[in-house]
């Protein structure tokens, strides 16, 4: 017991890799709010292409969402990180890891919003136009409101999941919470900050998990 | 273009590569399934325990599903490698990536069956007992049969996410398509390697991908 707590829950390691924990948590904040309203935009933006049935485009949206849903991130992380400067195509490490999580994210938030709008019948949308409304007004006042409704516990779940892909941006150095709890390991020779790190994510996410399990069921009882 | 040639689809490297991102592949497959198998059905055990209301052990099954959706794979992987060796308990990169992917499908999968089971109609389950079932048949033969067909687009999806996760055991050295590739990569100064890890990848997903997409058109099809 006593071996665990010095091992894991060492108050003096804790204060001493507190500011490496507070600036990888700031990372994680900042890749967070970077990754997340990106994906959701491009995520829509496919979804509202897909809407316009123009037959060719949707094989190749298809084809996009179904490419990066099968496309692991990590891989396409290092392949960002280390294939594109090869061609002398240099991002920042924020802006690559920015963009990996982004094309990646959208595949996902592009389908659920895929079948959040196919979900609502066709008919909605005639008759917003019918009374007036020009399509993009249809589209925002009509159907997306009433779709996004049908899709929340997927969009909850996908959110989730962008936030803890942030931590992969450890395996490519940059010090976002995860790496920055492995660095204070390091300088400490203990467990202790990785626990910490750990115990963040959870406080951080837990909420969420509840609220997309609770929104889950109750699409399932719906049905 | 030539350049695109000559890094990404180089083919004199691409044979020089291409046995060690086999056998990287080889692993890739073997974490797969093993996850798949392990994850899943332990995640359906513990929602059948689950749905035999013991209250103490509801409370572990309820805390272990919300822990392991809400720390990330890679923060799990980095505390069973790094972590636990300091109470004396190590595992090798390969079991600690497995007990981590198999942990974190069990919690989503279980979160899933558990839904399933809340949506099957309580009428059921007394028409079913009054029968003279008893609560281990009506569960077997009425619950879970509609509640496993009913989650299956969810839990294919999910579980093809998280498979997707194996290229997180490269972390930990294990020699798996990313890691392979990413040796290939420094050691011959070009990153074709990772053009074929990215192919094998996409091989082996893509196929599950469309699978799934299928899935939910037959189930929506069949509402």
């Amino acid at each position: 017991m006593d071996q665990i707590i010095s091992s894991y829950f060492n108050l003096d390691v804790l204060r001493q890799s507190l500011p490496y924990l507070q600036h990888g948590l700031i990372l994680t904040f900042w890749l967070t709010l970077a990754i997340v309203p990106l994906a959701m935009l491009a995520g829509l933006v496919v979804a509202m292409l897909f809407d316009l049935r123009v037959r060719l485009l949707n094989y190749a949206l298809i084809f996009y969402i179904d490419l990066f849903r099968a496309f692991p991130p990590l891989v396409l992380i290092i392949f960002i990180f280390f294939g594109l400067p090869f061609l002398g195509i240099r991002f920042s490490e924020f802006t690559s890891f920015v963009l990996a999580s982004t094309l990646n994210g959208a595949a996902y938030f592009g389908e659920i919003f895929r079948a959040g709008i196919a979900s609502i019948p066709r008919g909605q949308y005639e008759a917003a136009i019918s009374t007036g409304l020009r399509p993009v007004q249809a589209m925002a006042y009509v159907v997306l409101p009433q779709a996004v409704r049908n899709v929340l516990a997927p969009l909850t779940g996908n959110v989730i999941e962008l936030v803890k892909a942030t931590s992969l941006a450890s395996v490519v150095a940059m010090p976002e919470l995860l790496r920055s709890a492995r660095i204070a390991q390091g300088a400490t020779y203990n467990a202790t900050p990785l626990v910490a790190a750990a115990l963040i994510y959870l406080v951080l996410l837990w909420p969420s998990v509840r609220l997309a399990s609770r929104l889950e069921r109750r699409a399932l009882a719906k049905r | 273009m030539d350049n695109v040639y000559r890094y990404f689809f180089n083919v004199e490297v691409m044979r020089q590569s291409l046995p060690f991102v086999l056998n990287g592949l080889l692993v890739t497959i073997g974490i797969a399934l093993l996850t798949i198998v392990i994850g899943l059905s332990l995640g359906l055990a513990l929602a059948v325990i689950r749905a035999f209301q013991i209250r103490v052990l509801n409370v572990f099954i309820v805390a272990f599903c919300d822990v392991f959706r809400a720390i990330p794979a890679l923060v799990i992987l980095m505390l069973v490698y790094f972590a636990l060796p300091s109470v004396g308990i190590s595992f090798s990169p390969f079991v600690s990536t497995l007990l981590t992917l198999s942990l974190v499908l069990a919690a989503f999968s279980l979160e899933i069956f558990w839904a399933g089971i809340t949506a099957v109609n309580p009428g059921q389950w007394e028409a079913a007992r009054s029968t003279g079932l008893s609560f281990a048949q009506t569960l077997r033969y009425v619950v879970l049969a509609q509640a496993v067909r009913m989650v299956i687009p969810p839990l294919t999806n999910r579980t093809i996410a998280i498979t997707k996760y194996t290229a997180i055991a490269s972390v930990v050295s294990v020699p798996e398509i990313l890691n392979q590739a990413s040796m290939q990569q420094a050691q011959l100064a070009n990153p074709t390697p990772l053009t074929l890890a990215a192919i094998l990848y996409i091989l082996m997903f893509l196929p599950m991908v469309v699978f799934s997409r299928y899935l939910e058109r037959r189930h929506s099809r069949g509402r």
